[in-house]
């Protein structure tokens, strides 16, 4: 018997709604009311083992808030509702076939010989009922609240007294409230109740304010008052602006979140590109050795120290940091160094450095994206008002700010900084007044290089780890920088969100491939405008 | 180049370089149709289309050489023109297909039909008209440089930003060439071509004289460059390269003479690009990738730039050697040594094999007849 029940979940599901109808049904119908807390005679109603006495006796349970009543629902579904004996009495079957007392669950001395109460598809249907409406009443508020909701959802009349039960009872704010939306969602479309409680009902799901309140609105049956329709109107005006604005918030959340990993990707950029003038694309292969690394750093910490997975991103930034600012080192003194002042020459020695990179990792890895896990305090999510928010997506924004003050500060603050900015601005001056150009020079290519490589580890997390990678920032970074003006970290900041907004606020209008587009032909018509970006570096020079 | 002396429009390199190429259009088809097939001299009619497929490439880097070599506008974008030029030779190739595709629909190509689309777009209508898609091979790419220039020029884009916006123009078509709602046959492109002007595509004779038209198009092509750098506005031209701000103290629209330069070599990149995709038999959106265009200036710099012969020779080199090394068991090291190039061609050759040599003569020249010729024209500058 029972077993039919669990072939069909999905049929019970589809019940469940009904099921609250038959719960308020049999509440409403039922003569119980006055013996809400004795169950007995709901219990000896189950020993005549006849299918209209068991549905009255579901309905008699269902409405006496007793905290025995869940366990024998349950127990008549799962066929271990039995009965026997003389006077026949109730007992559910317990483990091992052991009899037990439906009231106190305590196993009786005396087993008599019992059989199952029977259950058909009415009783069956009644059996829901009774757990929907035994839910609104259950001890556990959780519980009375998904009840709640599930009935608002369904929006049936009859459900109506027994939600009235409930609340009567109900000392739980938030249930009350649940329970109150509830009531106005069934209130809205019930006929003959007059216009001033319906306006009331329609007030009271206007202030819920989301996609489920606006369905109910438009529920609102035409024979209703105009005012009732004018309010409901309102309402719904209410919402869908609302709505939209919460929508615009989730846009702009998803376009800073796209607008930090731009940042990421180009600020390092803005130092060997912005700062230094060489137009460095193997900066995406740095990006690409930073996610490499923090691959290599997960493979250690899987197969040696498993307890460290948590910590392994925050080992992965340093080690990437290093390895990539010692990769810039190397590229700087070996080549870059040698095609100073000759910016577009530095472009086609380090497309080739950038070409030999990917094939060397390609080489030792292979050609397939790699896995990078999650730590544990990466995932999940949380909601504020309707905006949803991973935490994945927070931690690389708050590490791109991170990176972009550190840097900043750096540039500011330190010696090496004064140093960097003393060579780029007049590099015999510089060098005149004891500046070690050279070694300069070389930190500063290392100190982009290194931030791309911390980049990386940030972008392991949300991209494919593949010899790729790279590749697919560069273009992206360089219009950061160019945008935000070269040579301004503050551009470099501001162009990466503008451009991360605007990306993600044109996608609903234009789709993703299209919005793209669209950006590209707006930051190309952006420079037409200001060739020099948008924080362009002031100065008297003609050909600058 | 010196100012004083005015040299010939062909000067003893670009007469080596047409002679090279009259030969090989007339050799090739020789030895492909004359020769037996089992000789060891015969020329089978796969190298031709591979041969046919070196010498657009060495008129795209002729395109490239013309803007960046003798105005200095670095453009990261010219697989662009080079693209469109191929995709309205594709169009019309496209509709050369007729009833021969797979659903054999009359009008419509195989991948409209796969899209549901009932009838064809406005802009293919034309394309099944030879002179009309000739003249889109200049158009398209023409006119989009002409837009893209005269937005860029008029407001003084120059160096580095107006290379990233030129990559930033390739990309987007790139990525509008992938949608398969743009009507160009999305991600596969265009492909399975019959026939082009009657004559089926695959057959030899095609081959070469599609082959014959490519050394034809290099040939004046050269002509062309070498002739409007020889004149007064390639001086200007140079000027501009050289010294743009001093180039408009004296009283030049610089913008104006960039960007017939840019046009000029957007129309010669489409042209090439027109020669390649029957040779090829594809064009497909990963022409438009940034990629390719970074590769296409790499020729230009192996060759020489500023040298117009030796961005041609660059071209083909760079092309066997890839052909070469990808298709052996090198072909795992194939990005190493061309990344390797492009570092090395960077440091150790800053002008290219042609400029190199150029230098040296210029060199031995002086040696053996003092003073000789007056200053030597500067390298180019950025």
């Amino acid at each position: 018997m029972t077993s039919r029940a669990r072939l069909f979940p999905s049929l019970r599901v589809l019940c469940a709604a009904l099921a609250l109808l038959f719960a308020a049904a049999l509440v409403g119908t039922f003569p119980g009311r006055a013996e809400a807390q004795d169950i007995s005679g709901a219990l000896g109603q189950f020993t005549s083992n006849k299918y209209d006495d068991t549905e009255a006796a579901l309905g008699a349970l269902a409405l006496s808030g007793s905290p025995a009543a869940a366990g024998i629902v349950s127990a008549l579904a799962d066929g271990r509702l039995v009965f026997g004996g003389l006077p026949p009495r109730v007992f559910i079957e317990g483990e091992g076939g052991a009899l037990l007392d439906p009231l106190t669950m305590q196993p009786v001395a005396d087993a008599p010989p019992v059989k199952p109460v029977r259950v058909n598809n009415r009783v069956r249907r009644a059996i829901e009922a009774a757990n929907g409406a035994l839910s609104l009443v259950s001890p556990d508020a959780g519980k009375r609240r998904e009840a709640a909701l599930a009935v608002g959802r369904s929006r049936d009349e009859a459900a109506l007294p027994a939600l009235d039960a409930a609340l009567a009872k109900e000392s739980d704010p938030q249930v009350k409230s649940a329970m109150n939306l509830a009531r106005a969602s069934i209130l809205i479309g019930k006929e003959g109740i007059s216009p001033a409680e319906r306006i009331a009902a329609v007030e009271l799901v206007g202030a819920e304010g989301n996609q489920d309140a606006l369905a109910i609105l438009r529920g609102v049956p035409d024979s209703a008052a105009p005012e009732v329709k004018q309010a409901a109107a309102q309402a719904i005006e209410g919402i869908e602006r609302n709505l939209a604005m919460w929508g615009m918030a989730q846009n702009v959340w998803y376009g800073l979140s796209l607008g930090s990993v731009l940042l990421l990707a180009a600020i390092g950029l803005a130092i060997t590109f912005g700062v230094m003038g060489v137009i460095n694309m193997a900066h995406g292969e740095m990006v690409m050795l930073g996610a490499y690394t923090t691959f290599v750093v997960q493979e250690v910490i899987r197969t040696s120290y498993p307890g460290l997975f948590d910590a392994s991103l925050l080992i992965a930034i340093p080690l990437a940091f290093l390895f990539t600012g010692l990769i810039g080192v190397i590229i700087e003194r070996t080549v870059i160094r040698f095609l100073y002042g000759r910016a577009l020459e530095t472009l086609l020695a380090t497309w080739g450095i950038s070409l030999i990179l990917q094939q060397a990792i390609r080489t030792i890895f292979g050609p397939t994206n790699r896995e990078v896990g999650a730590p544990s305090w990466m995932s999940g999510s949380f909601e504020i008002g309707h905006l949803s928010i991973t935490s994945g997506r927070l931690w690389i924004i708050v590490f791109a700010l991170l990176v972009f003050f550190a840097l900043l500060a750096t540039l500011r603050l330190t010696r090496i900084g004064l140093e960097m900015r003393a060579v780029t601005q007049n590099r015999r001056m510089a060098a005149s007044m004891g500046i070690r150009t050279n070694w300069v020079d070389a930190m500063t290519f290392g100190l982009g290089s290194g931030i791309a490589g911390m980049a990386g580890v940030a972008l392991s997390q949300i991209d494919n780890v593949s010899p790729n990678l790279g590749q697919s920032y560069i273009i992206d970074s360089f219009l950061v920088v160019v945008f935000g003006g070269v040579g301004n970290l503050w551009g470099t900041l501001v162009g990466a969100m503008t451009l991360g907004v605007a990306n993600k606020l044109l996608e609903p209008y234009a789709g993703a491939v299209l919005g793209k587009i669209a950006l590209l032909v707006i930051v190309i018509l952006f420079i037409q405008k200001r060739p020099r970006g948008l924080f362009a570096l002031k100065g008297r020079s003609i050909e600058a | 180049m010196s100012i004083t002396r005015q040299p010939a429009l062909l000067g003893t390199s670009g007469i080596i370089f047409l002679a090279v190429l009259f030969a090989a259009s007339v050799l090739v088809p020789v030895l492909n149709l004359a020769v037996a097939p089992d000789s060891a001299v015969h020329v089978p009619t796969y190298v031709v289309s591979l041969l046919g497929k070196y010498l657009t490439y060495a008129l795209l880097a002729l395109s490239v050489d013309l803007i960046w070599g003798y105005v200095g506008i670095l453009s990261l974008g010219q697989g662009a023109f080079f693209a469109l030029g191929g995709y309205a030779m594709g169009m019309y190739l496209m509709r050369q297909i007729g009833t021969r595709g797979v659903y054999g629909d009359p009008v419509l190509p195989d991948f409209m039909v796969f899209l549901n689309w009932k009838e064809l777009p406005w802009f293919w209508y034309g394309f099944d008209w030879f002179p009309f898609a000739a003249l889109m091979v200049l158009l398209a790419p023409g006119i989009l440089a002409l837009v893209f220039g005269w937005f860029a020029f008029r407001s003084r884009v120059t160096g580095v930003y107006l290379s990233i916006i030129t990559q930033a123009m390739t990309f987007a078509l790139l990525l509008a060439f992938f949608r398969n709602d743009m009507g160009f046959g999305g991600n596969n492109g265009l492909t399975d071509f019959k026939d082009i002007l009657g004559f089926n595509i695959q057959a030899d004779g095609t081959r070469l004289t599609l082959f014959v038209l490519s050394a034809l198009a290099l040939g004046l092509g050269y002509v062309l460059c070498r002739f409007l750098v020889r004149s007064h506005f390639g001086k200007v031209l140079v000027a501009i390269r050289d010294a743009e701000t001093r180039v408009r103290f004296t009283g030049y629209r610089a913008e104006n003479y960039k960007l017939v330069a840019f046009v000029v070599s957007a129309m010669l990149a489409g042209i090439a690009g027109a020669l390649y995709v029957p040779q090829v038999g594809i064009i497909n959106p990963s022409e438009f990738s940034p990629a390719n265009s970074i590769e296409i200036i790499v020729w230009v710099a192996v060759g020489g730039r500023g040298t117009l012969v030796g961005a041609a020779l660059g071209a083909v080199l760079v092309n066997y050697a890839k052909t070469y090394f990808t298709s052996g068991m090198l072909a795992p090291y194939w990005l190493f040594m061309l990344g390797g190039l492009f570092v090395a061609v960077t440091l150790f050759l800053p002008k290219g094999i042609v400029g190199t040599y150029y230098d040296w003569r210029e060199k031995r020249r002086r040696h053996d007849d003092i003073p000789a010729a007056p200053l030597a024209a500067p390298g180019p500058a950025e």
